[in-house]
Order: C-alpha cells, then structure tokens, then sequence
C-alpha cells in the first residue's frame, strides 16, 4: 500500500510530515519504507538515513541521426511532437536537440533509411538505504535534465513489495506530483491557512479528485493565517487529519536536519495518532 | 532588464518577495511563472483580464469501433500509458504523453489525438504595469512551454509600452519550468533560507543557473531560525562569490500582509523587513 505526502505550495510540510511519520511507524508497521520522488529536489535523506546497499542509474534513449544515411526526406521532423530535430534540409544539416526530446521513439519509428538509432543517456540515480529492516529510497534527477518523471516512476517501483510505502511527493500538480499520486491508494496532503496555500490546495483537491484518488488534508502551523481554509475545508466535507501549531521549536528542529518526534516527545504521540488515523481513513476508502 | 526569482525548496518566501519588488517598481512587467501553483495575481489584483487557451499536449484516444485489439500500439508506446484492460486496450490519460506514436503505428488508424485545452494563460494591468500570470489545468503537461509563451508575452507587452523591466515569480524545483524561466534572463534572485533542505536546494538550483551562464543574487529569508547554518550558507555564498543581498528575519508581517493580499511592503512600509528590501532592490536593479 502506498501513501503519497503532497501539497500544491511547496515548502508547506510535506518533507517533515512524511519523515515524522516514517519515524514512527517503523514502531507500527515493519519494513515500512519512505520514497523521495521529490527527484529534482530531494531532502529525505537529510532526516532519516541508513545505510547505503543500491545505487541505480537512470538512462533514457537518446536518438542518434547518422548524417552520411540521412536522405533528408523530412520525416523524423514530421513525426517528432516536441520540436527536438533541427532540421535544415537547404544546408543537409539534422540534429536531435536533447533538451526537448522525450524519448518517444516517434523519429527511430518515421526513420527508413535506418539512419537513427538511439544510445543512452544518464537522467538520474536511485539510491536504496537499509534502516534497520525499513528501506529508504531516494531518486535523484541529473541538474539540467527537463523531466523527472522518468526517474520518479523507477524509484516507486523498488517499494512494490513493502507493506506500507510513504511516498514524500514533489510540489506542484503537473507531471511530476501526478507520476507520484497516480502510483498511491491514499494522498496525505499538508496545506498552511495562508491564501496562497488554500489558492493551490483548492487546485491539488480537484486533480486529485478527476483521478479519484482518496485523500484528507493536515493543517500545518495552523494558527498562523486565518480560518478561511478549515472553513472550506468542513464545507467540503474533507477529512482533516491533524491541524499542527505554528512552533519556532518545529522550524528550527527542522532547519538542523533533526526529526521533531526524536526530540520532542509530545510531538512524538501526535505523529503517532496521525499514522494510526490514516491507515484507518484508508480503511474507510476501501 | 528580466530577473528572475527562484528557490529549488518550495516555501522559502519567492512570491512574497517577488511581490516585495514589484511593489517598489514603476512601469514592469510582472510575471508569475509558477504556472501549476501561482500566486503572486492574489497579491497584485490584475484588472482587465485578457484570457487566452493554452493547448498543453494532446491525449490519445481509441475508437473502439474501428480497434481490433492488434496491440501494436502498445509495443510502440514508451509511457508505460496503453494497458490491456477487460478484453481491450486502454489509453491512460494521466500517463499518455501525447507523443502520437501510437495513432501513427495503428495499422486501422483507429487513434485519433485530442487537444488537451483546459489551461489558461491571463493578462491584466496593475498598478507598476502589466502583469502575466496561468493556470496550467490538472495534470497538464508542457508546463515549461506554458512559461515561454507567458514569457514572450511580457517581453512583447514591454516593448510595446517601452518598460524597461520584467520581473518574474519562478516556480520551485530545477526541471523543465525552471529551465524555462531562467533561460535568457539577466539576473537571478534564489530565495534561501537557513534550512539544511533549503541549503541543498539552493546548491542544485545555482549550478542549474552556472549552466546557463546566469549572475546569481541570494536572500536568506528567516535567517535567525538558524544563525549559525544562515552563517554557513553566507560563507558558502561568499566562496562561490554570490552577492548576498539581505538577510530577512523571521517575521510575521509576511503572512499578516499575504492574508489582506498586500506586499510587505505595502503593508509595513516602515517595517525592518520592508527596509531591508528596499536595499536589496536597489542592488538588484542595479545595471
């Protein structure tokens, strides 16, 4: 089963609500593990680590047009969706621009003259720690690479057998946030009562509705901003899973890399009821 | 002059501070290129609007009138976004990336592609000019084109009416809307703060800049929630000789001013915060 911690804004929560949690369901479920598939940004291992057993590289095809085969018909550029050949047919010059290439093999496909092939190019790594008998998983996208969903859909694939997956999501509600919802049985979503967090959260909501997809919201520092939030929120009929206080000790736990659970102990019985009332929210979905 | 601001970490106080800059300038172009979360129109209140269709891709679909179930569709398809589902194939919309692949290899033409057309892109006037923001719809794809049309747009509109600056709100991350925010910028502004996470994000995010040869400002926002890593980030700065243009202190005003959707600066003009601001803005703009 597996839980997607997410949120629309970022820098709402979403990183400490899932490794407060992953702290203490290890306690309640074994062998549980967290997912970073924040890959352009990954921070997880920052909180909680282990030790390091598998590194992975990520490689996408990359097409390769041979210039001396090329008969410069037209059709790879015809057939390309994204504007990634430059094709200069005038001066006989052809070439794949990397950075807008998706590696769809439309252009391999369009090619008869067999003058593409296709070599491999790194995108990102996925580093698998043990911890214990829990694993934790980040995927790691290379800087300058346009999209991480490759690498995110890998990186979930290696918690398919755990009892229980935390899924620590990228902000945001395109391809990436969707790469990582789309693989969960239950969307976690951390929100603050801020106009603009209620702006996105609003947005995140009806996505996640179009996909069907289960979810109930945590209010974070929750009596910084105004009502307007919670008020929509009980209008809407969506479950609230926990509102959190706004705490100077939380920002400053979290600015050392520390778990909050780990120091302070009240906080530690809070993450506790909040992992026991989103298995049974799940439970209540099912 | 187009500056952009960035952070890699969500949350570190980018639109408050864009809206902060935006606020002590007269006749700019503002942009929010944080096209699937943006915020920055709640604070600057747009009037006029002009709204325009932005078609972010294409979705397959199958006529199942005309499909034979051959399943050569699936073998071309790298999106993992064709399954054989209950005696027949199934495109699924939120995997498909619109590639066309499959509706060109289907031997019965039985795939046609259709326009995903549900975002939008916004033009409105606000009190420093013009400003541009979007709205990618749920689970769209091409956000990064998205913000190159917004983009061009700002330039036309500051041509038009001669503004000789575009200020834009970039969205959190390092991928494709990223890229596409910062390319052929003049200047960027990262929005950090004394946070191991936002450290990191800071580093990743800087080094995507130096790929594209882009001069690099920094503001550490909240600074005295962690003296000595705020220390640390600033020695880092120096090292990598980053101009650190202000540290912002952890104060209240920013979600004070967010809620009667006001800048800082328009909220507390006389504040430390709003101080502090206006120095770095003058820094920044600073040719």
């Amino acid at each position: 089963m597996k839980i997607a911690i997410a949120s629309g804004k970022g820098g709402t929560g979403k990183t400490f609500v899932s490794t407060n949690l992953y702290r203490v369901g290890q306690k309640i479920t074994p062998q549980l593990a967290i997912v970073d598939c924040d890959a352009e940004e990954p921070n997880v291992t920052q909180f909680v680590s282990g030790t390091n057993t598998k590194q992975e590289t990520v490689t996408q095809n990359l097409p390769i047009i041979d210039a001396q085969a090329c008969t410069f018909c037209g059709k790879c550029y015809e057939y390309c969706n994204y504007n990634a050949i430059c094709f200069l047919p005038q001066i006989q010059k052809i070439s794949v621009i990397e950075e807008l290439c998706h590696n769809c093999g439309a252009c391999v496909y369009a090619c008869e003259h067999g003058a593409i092939t296709e070599t491999i190019k790194k995108i990102g790594e996925i580093t698998t720690y043990a911890h214990n008998i829990n694993i934790i998983v980040e995927g790691r996208v290379e800087v300058g690479v346009a999209s991480p969903v490759p690498v995110i859909k890998k990186t979930i694939q290696c918690v398919n057998n755990a009892p229980i997956a935390l899924l620590d999501s990228p902000p945001g509600i395109s391809c990436p946030f969707i790469a990582t919802v789309t693989q969960a049985d239950y969307v976690v979503l951390v929100t603050e009562p801020t106009p603009f967090a209620l702006h996105n959260v609003r947005v995140t909501i009806e996505t996640l509705q179009e996909i069907n997809k289960p979810f109930g919201v945590i209010i974070n520092r929750a009596d910084i901003g105004n009502n307007e939030s919670k008020e929509w929120f009980i209008s809407q009929n969506i479950d609230i899973l926990l509102e959190l206080p706004f705490d100077i000790r939380i920002a400053q736990v979290y600015s050392h890399g520390e778990l909050l659970v780990d120091v302070e102990p009240r906080y530690y019985d809070m993450f506790q009821d909040l992992y026991a009332a989103i298995i049974q929210n799940i439970e209540k979905w099912k | 002059m187009e500056i952009t601001i960035i952070s890699g970490k969500g949350g570190t106080g980018k639109t408050s501070i864009t809206a902060a800059l935006v606020s002590l300038l007269k006749n700019i172009v503002a942009v929010d290129a944080d096209v699937d979360a943006s915020n920055l129109h709640l604070v600057m209140s747009p009037k006029d609007y002009r709204e325009e269709v932005y078609v972010s891709g294409f979705t397959a679909c199958i006529d199942y009138d005309i499909c034979i179930s051959c399943g050569v569709c699936e073998s071309y398809c790298r999106f993992d976004a064709i399954h054989y589902k209950q005696e027949r194939y199934e495109i699924l919309e939120t995997s498909c990336d619109g590639c066309k692949l499959c509706s060109r290899a289907c031997p019965q033409n039985a795939i046609t592609m259709t326009p995903n057309d549900k975002s939008r892109w916004f033009e409105g006037k606000i009190a420093q000019g013009t400003m541009f923001h979007a709205r990618l719809a749920p689970g769209e794809e091409n956000s990064g084109r998205l913000v190159q049309i917004i983009r061009d747009e700002a330039k036309k509109k500051a041509k038009k009416q001669a503004y000789s600056h575009i200020i834009i709100d970039g969205p959190p991350g390092i991928a494709c809307p990223t890229i596409s925010s910062i390319t052929g910028v003049d200047k960027v502004l990262i929005v950090t703060e004394p946070s191991k996470s936002a450290f990191h994000d800071l580093q990743r995010v800087w080094e995507l800049t130096q790929q594209f040869s882009i001069p690099a400002f920094v503001i550490i926002n909240k600074y005295d929630l962690n003296l000595s890593l705020s220390q640390e980030i600033n020695d880092w700065c120096t090292s990598h000789k980053i101009q650190v243009l202000g540290k912002l202190p952890f104060d209240k005003d920013f979600v004070r001013a967010m809620i009667e959707c006001k800048s800082i600066i328009e909220y507390n003009p006389d504040s430390k915060s709003s101080k502090i601001l206006r120095t770095a803005s003058t820094e920044l703009m600073h040719e």
